[in-house]
């Protein structure tokens, strides 16, 4: 796909490139004809299921594995066969494999006193220094590391990377231990440091909040193939299919065959009978009449109203029955149960009439095509 | 009902130790005849030059064989480590039935063994020897110290076995990933982590040497190592002074054995 196209006139600015990369294990085949280039200097994102070829993409990139077939370049260079020790790309390991028989400081150290020539010993103490000073843990050099927190765990992991100034820092899934609140810290902190190092950094979440917060770019996988390559504002407005929509933000979906098409979208028939409209995705796959297809529709994009209250000149409404509600502070959302449509998801903000709502409620719900999106189920 | 007989089972355990190191103090001449209590026997047994020779043979013994035993025992941990399938399977086996055959069997096997050989060597030795009188090889150090390393070494794999797989490979990669290259990833990660395993292995092999009676007896010729000089000296009746010695050994043993637990257990800390 063309955004993804690595460009032949542009080579110098990428500092990683896949093109055609295959990896097996067995008879499974992890990253199955995958291309990408990523901006240097950007944050880029493989957000995906477990098992989706994402944590071997980060892998190959790193040299633990060698692709099957194609060509993999780090900074221009190519790397096949190059093995990890040679590569100038740092990772913080999922749980972060700090040296346990070493203090902090000697941890940060490791990289740098593997360098030939080895620098001074009183270089590396003041690179170390800086490193911790980065990461915001100056006073916990002599420390053990099993005597530290997650937390500060996974700033030392950082300190360690961050240190010998890769050309690309790696992060398999780096937040995936810490507990909520200190994870949205990581996130914000991860973001600022990368801003301030201009290093490029390359994550691998399943959490698609993280990968939505912190990406310049997001690679979505699955089964060893990255689906759609883009922007957090390109995947989550124009998703190439409904995998896609599903695992950016949350939509209500409702499946049906195509009936008819045109240039603008597509027209499809539920299983309940339902006619519903919508216009294509921007970058999506168009439809043919009789394919499968589904009608997404975001839960911010449904109105709710007292059946006696309803506006008008809304292109679907169905009514419904009001299940149940959730406070979430500035909004609530709503579980209705839509007639022909099943339980569908709403949520309004705070000052909406909706909110007076009650579990139980006869109510109508409805929305304007083109707020929805007519996707193919790929 | 329970407690009775835990206690039951220990005093029947350790009642026949106690009474050794009770009896080593004893200042009478008969070793089962309590007169009062003095350390004579000890100081008796420290000036006993023939007791002193079989010492100073059993400590080069266990320690030679320790040594040999950790090193081969090490190496072939790491080997192992990289097999797979029906092949490891194998010598996972071979290795615990080392561990399990008697220690009888091992002494008759490694006699006949060693006799063969020398047979054989010897001869050949013979024929091509230019001078007068050809060195012969026999039975002694060396034999003891061939049958303790092969024992010790099957107990040293299956230690710094256990070691590597309670290691955390992300480890290695880390290491990798910081620049270090295989050797020095081994010097610096892999080394230091199994350290407590093979230190561990290091004196349980010395231990098991140094306490061995049934292999050394088959296999020492005319060399005498401690455990061998107390049963001859037993022959010519018990004295207290051979209760000191044991209780010397014992005490010396214990030692090394709670040094092996501890180091085992303190190496498996900071994986936590």
């Amino acid at each position: 796909m063309a955004a993804t196209a690595p460009d032949q006139t542009d080579q110098g600015s990428y500092d990683v490139e896949f093109r055609s990369v295959v990896k097996h294990f067995g008879d499974v085949k992890a990253v199955d004809d995958v291309s990408f280039a990523l901006k240097r200097g950007s944050f880029h994102s493989f957000l995906g299921p477990s098992g989706c070829g994402k944590t071997t993409s980060l892998r190959l990139i790193a040299g633990f594995e060698q692709p099957d077939a194609g060509a993999i370049e780090i900074a221009g260079q190519s790397v096949v066969g190059v093995p990890a020790y040679r590569r100038p790309v740092n990772m913080v390991f999922q749980h972060y494999a700090l040296f346990p028989h070493m203090d902090v400081a000697a941890n940060v150290g490791y990289g740098l006193r593997q360098r030939k020539p080895r620098p001074s010993e009183s270089e590396v103490a003041a690179r170390v220094a800086e490193a911790l000073e980065l990461v915001r843990l100056p006073q916990l050099a002599s420390r053990r590391v099993w005597e530290l927190s997650g937390g500060q765990q996974q700033r030392v992991a950082l300190a360690r990377a961050l240190i010998n100034r890769p050309t690309v820092l790696l992060l398999d899934e780096p937040l995936a231990a810490l507990d909520r609140k200190l994870r949205r810290e990581m996130q914000i902190e991860l973001q600022n440091l990368q801003r301030e190092v201009g290093i490029t950094f390359v994550l691998v979440t399943h959490d698609q909040e993280e990968a939505l917060s912190m990406s310049d770019t997001i690679g979505i996988m699955k089964d060893g193939k990255v689906v759609q390559f883009g922007t957090p504002e390109e995947l989550y407005d124009a998703p190439v299919n409904r995998y896609v929509a599903d695992f950016v933000g949350e939509s209500n979906f409702f499946p049906g065959s195509v009936a008819s098409t045109d240039r603008e979208g597509a027209t499809l028939v539920t299983a309940s009978g339902l006619t519903l409209r919508a216009p294509y995705s921007r970058l999506g796959t168009r439809l043919s009449p009789g394919d499968r297809g589904s009608i997404a529709v975001r839960p911010e994009a449904i109105g709710l109203w007292r059946p006696t209250r309803v506006p008008a000149g809304l292109d679907v409404t169905r009514p419904a029955r009001l299940l149940n509600r959730i406070y979430l502070g500035d909004h609530s959302e709503f579980q209705i149960e839509a007639e022909g449509l099943g339980p569908v998801l709403v949520r309004l903000p705070k000052s909406d009439e909706a909110q007076e709502l009650e579990p139980g409620d006869q109510v109508v719900m409805g929305w304007n095509h083109e707020r929805a999106l007519a996707l193919g189920e790929g | 009902m329970l407690r009775g007989y835990a206690i039951f089972v220990y005093l029947f355990l350790y009642a026949p130790i106690a009474l050794i190191v009770l009896f080593s103090f004893n200042s009478g001449n008969n070793a089962s005849d309590l007169q009062g209590f003095a350390v004579t026997w000890y100081i008796k047994a420290a000036g006993n030059t023939l007791m002193l020779g079989a010492l100073k043979n059993s400590v080069i013994i266990a320690t030679a064989s320790a040594i040999l035993a950790t090193f081969m025992g090490t190496m072939a941990a790491l080997a192992l480590q990289n097999l797979r399938g029906p092949l490891r399977v194998l010598f996972d086996g071979l290795t615990y039935v080392a561990i399990m055959v008697p220690g009888i069997v091992i002494g008759i096997a490694t006699l006949i063994a060693l006799v063969t050989t020398f047979d054989v060597t010897n001869a050949l030795i013979a024929d091509l020897w230019p001078g007068e009188a050809p060195p012969k090889l026999g039975l002694g150090y060396g034999s003891i110290i061939a049958a303790h390393t092969l024992f010790a070494m099957a107990l040293v794999i299956v230690i710094v076995r256990a070691r590597i797989a309670g290691m955390d490979r992300a480890l290695i990669e880390a290491s990798a990933d910081l620049y270090a290259d295989p050797l020095a990833t081994f010097r610096q990660v892999t080394l230091p982590q199994l350290a407590p395993g093979i230190i561990a292995g290091f004196l349980l092999s010395f231990t098991f040497s140094f306490d061995d009676f049934v292999i050394a007896f088959f296999v020492a010729g005319s060399q005498q190592t401690l455990p061998i000089y107390v049963f001859s000296s037993i022959r010519r009746g018990v004295t207290p002074e051979i209760n000191a010695i044991g209780t010397a050994v014992m005490l010396f043993s214990l030692t090394a054995l709670i040094t092996a637990q501890v180091l085992l257990r303190r190496g498996k800390r900071p994986a936590q």
